[in-house]
């Protein structure tokens, strides 16, 4: 008996025995498209979805993540190895995945702090992809806060462009707002099983 | 420029039971200088046969409906939906012919090709407007039959709420799925209610008839009217219901 | 190959559904409600693309060039897979695919698998499946897991309890869960659902998943979702199991810059879905060590051989189609019988069942007016209503010498010859000489089905042609 993926295969090419001609896949659609000022439309666009969003010099930034962390009381931070050192902010505990975190002490984290790999300002999405300042995915999934730092020259105007930018093979996240379910009469609620609060810091350099 | 020659195609619904749309587009196109012809041996589009699932049928009446209408500068329906059927399935069904391409449905025609949108109609009543789903989604005939509208002196026009949304006519679906397209039938008679117009118009008696017999059965004294027959109406041959 | 479960056993034909369906009021406010909400909608987020055609076109010829090669595009994701340290398996049908995520969750050790909402593994009913050899499949896409808990059937692809209202869901959730929701605010009923699943979720170490998009040429796997719940099934546990349909693939990583554009948009109405997660092969120290890829056939071949319909096979699955239906609007998803409902289940479920002479699959094409609304919003330009009348025929062909079939060649017939058509005509009228009892029920002339909520239209004295000629001729 053939192999259940010889089989396949072969279905398929019978099925394909017209080989229908296909031709070249029309790219006439926007390879980027001319948005004004990045910064601020993804700020407005990420706060479209309810996220917080806080512009400010690079400089501050290790100042708004102590006062956001403050103003929620989040004292047990969860961070990726590679956090640098001046966002791990005095007035919260550290919790940084070296050695790996337990899915436990993941869980009884006040939020996680990252980087992200980049932005897409139309429409309002970080993309982390476990590089610089991002850990692995458990991080920033399992803490009910994600604080997300994106530098300015990290944002892109569009998916093409951002797409462009990632690397496929290394395990990517597109983050959209906080969680949030449509599944109750179509309608968008946030807070589901994700990070129910994402607050993003927008360092302007 | 000579006067185009238009090939009539009645089509067979009207031929057989509104023969008074047939003749408004006949007049309609006379007013506006063309030389109107109604080909003896035209039958019917074959859609019927074509969306219940009876190809060689539909490919016949494709085939005929080409040898039919072959020669004219246009061919004018008064439907979306029969002239969808010729220019977009017809090429399908019998490969491509002059007749097919140069089929058009009546607005295109009077604001496509003829480039009016005052046909210098009079029609002193408040209608509403539903745009027949092949006419819109097959044909794309836009706000085409709207501009026309707006243009006859005395008409009254009321926007139909949800106006894209199908009558739930569908040619058999009306039968096969009597009880769904009853639940559509009835939305849409909700919402021409709605309005407060003496007169629906489309530009298919196909679902004319249907919206039509609907309200006709609740006695809600909405008149069903075809584009061409508000278009055709004038101060002094003003349209009149049929007995 | 057995009966496909696409379609549920014992189904009545779509119209007798469809009356059942018509006659819950409660269940057509709920439809009516939820779809024109998305509808209005959807049309924004579409609108604020420039480039929306040009996507739609480019999304419709990438479709085309997978399922044309599409023995080559599977091949390669295989290599790539399994480069990348997953393993990848073959399954023609429901029945094998079922088997062998049944034997990966035994190997696992485990007797409960969590589960991302996936079309594919409800086509084949792997749920029950799993449940008949004794591990349990808990459902954590909140619309799932209220038809789970509500021991309902979906009626959506997207939203497979579309067809429950807040009140019914909180009954559900007051009913089944331990923590009872707090009212019937979505945000309750959503924060039930977060603590329904939580430990589920932390101590899973079997997952299973559907797949929206397999990149051919990198191995990458795309799962699109809102609540977090995908996520969490792909990230925390050991294992985890992939149920792919083998036309889910684009060749390139450059190839989702379109379809990450048309998807949201087209679903959830959104200019982008909460989370996206990529993920290629197995990544040390990050996310599930043990990638296991299933590629399912389980009828898509035989749809693939139909030059007509195989188009469906473009489907990303955004329900954009359900949502403008007006024929879904009012019956709701269950009356197709199918976990795939509406416009694209009226030519899919029939396709993957692969036999007309089935009535119930047979009478899914004939469930649309034909308005064409759901070719319109498409993302992948699937002439849906071309497919429909596609299949009418072979359900036609298939049904062979019946009353209907009698009639429409007489109708054609006539319709041939203007002279017999003219005489038809006068004859009382054309309709009236071809049904004289109604006998030719399928026609849209008087007939009972027509009368019971129309009236007929007089004919009048003389028709059209015998005015021409009688003033013209
Ligand atoms: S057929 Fe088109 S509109 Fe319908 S679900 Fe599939 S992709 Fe979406």
């Amino acid at each position: 008996m053939a192999d259940t993926r010889s089989v396949v295969l072969g279905r398929i090419r019978r099925a394909l025995a017209d080989r229908p001609s296909v031709e070249a896949i029309p790219r006439d659609y926007d390879l980027s498209r001319p948005l004004g000022d990045l910064v601020e439309l993804a700020a407005e666009r990420i706060a479209d979805y309810r996220a917080e969003v806080h512009q400010v010099a690079s400089a501050d930034v290790p100042a708004k993540i102590a006062s956001l962390l403050a103003a929620r009381g989040a004292t047990r931070m969860v961070g990726p190895v590679d956090l640098p050192s001046s966002w791990r902010v005095d007035g919260a505990e550290w919790l940084i995945d070296s050695p790996s975190l337990s899915i436990d002490q993941l869980d009884g984290a006040d939020g996680v702090l990252t980087g992200c790999a980049v932005a897409i300002a139309e429409t309002g999405t970080l993309v982390l992809d476990g590089g610089e300042a991002q850990g692995r995915r458990a991080l920033t999934l399992v803490p009910d806060y994600h604080l997300c730092v994106v530098r300015t020259d990290q944002i892109v105007g569009i998916v093409p462009e951002a797409l462009a930018r990632l690397e496929p093979t290394r395990p990517l996240t597109f983050i959209s707002g906080p969680s949030a379910t449509s599944d109750i009469e179509l309608d968008r609620v946030e807070g589901v099983h994700g990070p129910r609060t994402l607050h993003v810091i927008i360092a302007v350099t | 420029m000579p006067a185009p020659r238009v090939g009539l195609f009645a089509t067979c619904l009207t031929d057989t039971f509104y023969p008074s749309t047939a003749r408004a587009v006949l007049r309609l196109l006379e007013r506006l200088g063309c030389d109107v012809d109604f080909p003896m041996d035209q039958t019917c589009c074959g859609q019927m046969h074509y969306n219940t699932g009876y190809r060689e049928e539909a490919r016949s009446l494709a085939s005929k409906y080409a040898g039919v209408f072959a020669g004219y500068d246009a061919i004018v329906a008064p439907s979306g939906s029969c002239g969808g059927m010729v220019r977009e399935i017809h090429p399908e069904l019998h490969g491509s012919s002059d007749a097919f391409a140069r089929t058009y449905e009546l607005s295109e025609f009077l604001v496509d090709v003829l480039g009016v949108t005052d046909v210098g109609a009079y029609f002193p009543h408040r209608v509403t407007y539903h745009p027949t789903c092949h006419s819109l989604r097959m044909l794309g005939v836009g706000d085409k039959p709207l501009q026309l509208l707006r243009s006859v002196r005395g008409l009254d026009l009321v926007e139909l709420p949800e106006a894209e949304t199908c009558c739930g006519f569908g040619g058999t679906f009306a039968v096969k799925n009597a009880d769904t397209s009853t639940a559509m039938l009835g939305d849409k008679m909700r919402c021409v209610l709605n309005t407060g117009a003496e007169v629906l118009c489309a530009g298919d008696n196909s679902c004319l008839m249907h919206i039509g017999g609907g309200l006709s059965r609740l006695r809600t004294g909405v008149r069903t009217v075809h584009l061409a027959e508000i278009l055709a109406s004038t101060e002094e041959e003003p349209w009149a219901a049929t007995p | 190959m057995g009966s496909n479960p696409v379609t549920w056993l014992g189904s009545p034909v779509f119209p007798k559904a469809a009356k059942a369906a018509l006659a819950d009021t409660q269940l057509r406010r709920n439809l009516r409600k939820a779809t024109h909400t998305i509808r209005d909608k959807r049309a924004k987020a579409v609108a604020e693309l420039p480039d929306w055609e040009q996507l739609r076109r480019a999304g419709e010829a990438i479709k085309d060039d997978v399922l044309s090669n599409l023995d080559t595009y599977l091949e390669r994701i295989e290599a790539a897979v399994t480069a990348r340290g997953g393993i990848v398996h073959w399954a023609l049908d429901a029945h094998e695919a079922n088997e062998i995520v049944l034997r990966l969750a035994r190997e696992a050790g485990t007797d409960e698998v969590v589960k991302v909402k996936s079309m594919a593994t409800a086509e084949i009913g792997l749920n029950e499946a799993l449940e008949a050899g004794g591990i349990r499949a808990v459902e954590t896409d909140l619309a799932e897991l209220i038809v789970q808990l509500g021991n309902d059937r979906p009626s959506h692809i997207l939203v497979p309890a579309i067809h429950r209202n807040r009140s019914e869901i909180k009954e559900i959730f007051q009913r089944e869960m331990a923590e009872k929701p707090a009212s019937d605010e979505p945000r309750d009923l959503a924060e039930a659902a977060r603590r329904h699943l939580r430990r589920k979720f932390l101590l899973a170490r079997v997952a299973v998943s559907g797949a929206n998009f397999g990149v051919a040429d990198t191995g990458s796997i795309v799962v699109v979702e809102s609540e977090g719940n995908g996520r969490m099934c792909l990230t925390l546990p050991e294992v985890l199991i992939t149920v792919m349909g083998i036309e889910k693939l684009v060749p390139t990583w450059r190839d989702l810059e379109v379809f990450l554009q048309l998807l949201p948009r087209s679903s959830t109405a959104e200019r982008m879905n909460p989370y996206t997660s990529v993920w290629t092969g197995v990544t040390p120290g990050d996310g599930p060590q043990q990638f296991h890829l299933v590629l399912l056939d389980n009828g898509r071949t035989d749809a693939l051989a139909d030059r007509v319909g195989r188009q469906a096979l473009r489907c990303i699955r955004c329900s954009a189609c359900l949502n403008v239906c007006p024929v879904y609007e009012r019956t709701g998803g269950q009356a197709y019988g199918s976990v795939y409902p509406g416009p694209i289940g009226a030519i899919l479920s029939p396709q993957l069942v692969n036999d007309m002479h089935d009535k119930q699959a047979a009478s899914l094409p004939y469930a649309s007016s034909l308005c064409g609304a759901c070719y319109e919003v498409c993302p992948v330009r699937i002439n849906i209503p071309e497919v429909l009348v596609h299949l009418r025929a072979e359900a036609v062909e298939a049904k062979g010498r019946t009353p209907e079939s009698v009639g429409m060649a007489a109708l054609g017939w006539i319709f041939n010859d203007a002279r017999r058509y003219e005489n038809a005509q006068k004859v009382g009228s054309l309709a009236r000489h071809l049904a004289p009892s109604g006998r030719i029920s399928s026609l849209p002339w008087p007939g009972s089905k027509w009368t019971s909520a129309r009236d007929v239209p007089t004919p009048p004295a003389e028709s059209f042609r015998t005015w021409w000629r009688k003033n013209r001729g």
